[in-house]
């Protein structure tokens, strides 16, 4: 088994998720931790809440400046990359129009003591 | 006693022939795509000493699997001592046994090596995970020349057309990328097989292009690499024989070929289909293609390799050009825009329909193919379009776009034609 990172992009305009796509978005993630796959998932607030840091540098926004920004992230485990893309297939935030996914494979972690 | 001569021709014919299979069945022992190749390197470098010494086995591809596995082996042990062991590669049904490895120590090899029944499958692994949509097309392209056909790197390169070193690069940042990510070496499930086909498909036909039509350079074939994609299309066919667009492919591919002869003229000039010599063409290959073809159709399930060969062996069944059956020609690009609506295949269609219903119709559909602007740098736009405004008159304009067709065009026996044909036309008309 090993680990793939899969990044969830989204249209920096394209403004919250609706009902329906939160919804849509909340029924694969139970899916996936249902399948055993998940190893764990973040939404993260929107890309206008960053701040990024480049060497003494502080700017206000995400790190590349781009249409497209994380908006979230989630570690699954699967046996190889085609199961890796047919988990990540599954995500509906691919077919709405406004972002898309980018599987990368783990390559090490730590976990911190559970507090 | 087998002379230095005889054991070196063994082993080139062995590279040429077996290399995909002896390499395909190391990299299951090996689980590495390097570590393999180095293996199979090393056999083939062992059998020209041993088959001088020892006369040229029976089965040289047993031969040179049992000495490369071996070899693979050896090194898995010697890893295995310093570190924990590492899938390198991952293969998700199974995982090579220890008891495997151990029956090649066996010393009656030859009961072991038996080939006939693992290998096709083991070829079938290597060039879809060469081909793995996960990989650029340029990489895929790249790495089946190099794993499948067993070319060194220098060679790939220039098939390619790129410099060595951004060949080397590509080639190990694609190595990179299917031990690193796990693309997993296994031949598609039948779910997947379609789109995993179609990535297969694709690669064998750009590298018949390739070696067909050198985008640059001298000559006008490299015939060699056409050699290699019709080789690699025939096993493919082989190996799955009841897939339509496989046998499209094959029949695509010896329909094209079968031409090979007729299409320069003296001096390396391209000769236009209406002045080939039918007569020099490959009637063997066609027969072929054709009883390709009609096995496929009579399947139904003919997609767009298919579709193109139809078209192909069409032309070539004519018995003179202005024999051609045009409207049927015309009929089967209209099936085949439906099935692939790309706009190379809709100025393709404008030549028959020149035939069939009159250089104005297919003008118009030229013009309205230049005004969508996706085929711009494409040189044979403004070609079709010169030989169309020549045949209604309007000369001109014809030599207009004979100036830009050239301008697009890096094949110096293209440029030729192309200059002949505008000097010709500058001339006045014939």
């Amino acid at each position: 088994m090993a680990q793939y990172a899969i990044l969830i992009f989204d249209n920096a305009e394209a403004g919250d998720y609706t009902l329906e796509q939160q919804a849509a978005s909340k029924r694969h993630a139970d899916d996936l931790i249902e399948s055993g796959a998940m190893i764990t998932a973040y939404a993260l607030q929107s890309a206008d809440t960053a701040t990024s840091l480049r060497g003494d540098v502080v700017t206000d926004g995400p790190f590349i400046d781009s249409k497209e920004v994380i908006a979230g992230v989630c570690i699954i485990e699967a046996p190889d990359l085609d199961a890796a893309l047919e988990l990540a297939r599954r995500n509906p935030a691919i077919q709405w129009g406004r972002g898309g996914v980018e599987v990368r494979p783990v390559a090490g972690g730590v976990a911190p003591i559970a507090r | 006693m087998t002379t230095a001569t005889d054991a070196g021709q063994a082993v080139a014919d062995a590279h040429r022939r077996e290399w995909a299979f002896v390499l395909a069945a190391t990299v299951r022992v090996a689980q590495d795509l390097d570590l393999a190749e180095e293996c199979v390197q090393e056999a083939y470098a062992a059998a020209l000493s041993a088959w001088e010494g020892d006369g040229i086995p029976g089965n040289p591809a047993a031969w040179l699997t049992t000495a490369a596995k071996r070899r693979a082996m050896d090194a898995i042990r010697r890893e295995r001592t310093f570190r924990a062991k590492l899938p390198l590669l991952a293969e998700p049904e199974e995982v090579v046994d220890e008891f495997a490895l151990d029956e090649l120590d066996k010393p009656d090899e030859g009961q072991v090596m038996d080939p006939e029944d693992v290998i096709p499958d083991e070829w079938l692994r290597l060039i879809f995970t060469c081909c793995h949509p996960a990989l650029a097309q340029e990489a895929q392209l790249a790495l089946t020349l190099r794993l499948v056909c067993g070319l060194p790197t220098p060679d790939v390169a220039w098939a390619l057309l790129v410099s060595e070193q951004t060949m080397a690069a590509r080639i190990t940042r694609a190595k990179k990328k299917i031990s690193a990510a796990r693309i997993p070496y296994r031949v598609p499930r039948p779910a997947e097989l379609p789109d995993r086909l179609t990535a297969v498909l694709g690669v064998l036909h750009l590298l018949f292009a390739a070696g067909h039509t050198a985008p640059s350079g001298p000559t006008l074939m490299r015939t060699d690499l056409a050699d290699r994609a019709l080789h690699l299309a025939r096993t493919l066919r082989d190996l799955m024989p009841d897939e339509p667009e496989v046998r499209g492919l094959l029949a695509l591919l010896l329909v094209t070929d079968a031409r090979r002869a007729t299409r320069t003229g003296a001096g390396g000039r391209l000769l236009r289909l209406e002045e080939q010599d039918h007569s020099l063409w490959d009637r063997g290959a066609l027969a072929e293609a054709h009883e390709l073809i009609m096995a496929g159709l009579r399947g139904g399930r003919g997609g767009r390799y298919l579709l193109q060969a139809s078209i192909a062996s069409l032309y070539a069944e004519a018995p003179t050009y202005e024999e051609t059956d045009w409207t049927q020609i015309v009929a089967l690009y209209d099936r085949l825009l439906s099935l692939w609506p790309s706009p190379v295949v809709a100025l393709n269609r404008t030549v028959p329909v020149s035939m069939a219903r009159g250089p104005a119709a297919a003008l118009a559909q030229v013009e309205a193919l230049e005004q969508d602007g996706r085929l711009s740098r494409y040189q044979y736009l403004p070609a079709i379009k010169a030989e169309l405004l020549q045949r209604l008159g309007r000369t001109d304009e014809a030599a207009a776009a004979y100036r830009q067709a050239l301008e697009l065009t890096g094949n110096e026996a293209e440029r030729e034609y192309l200059a002949g044909r505008l000097t010709g036309q500058e001339a006045g008309p014939a």
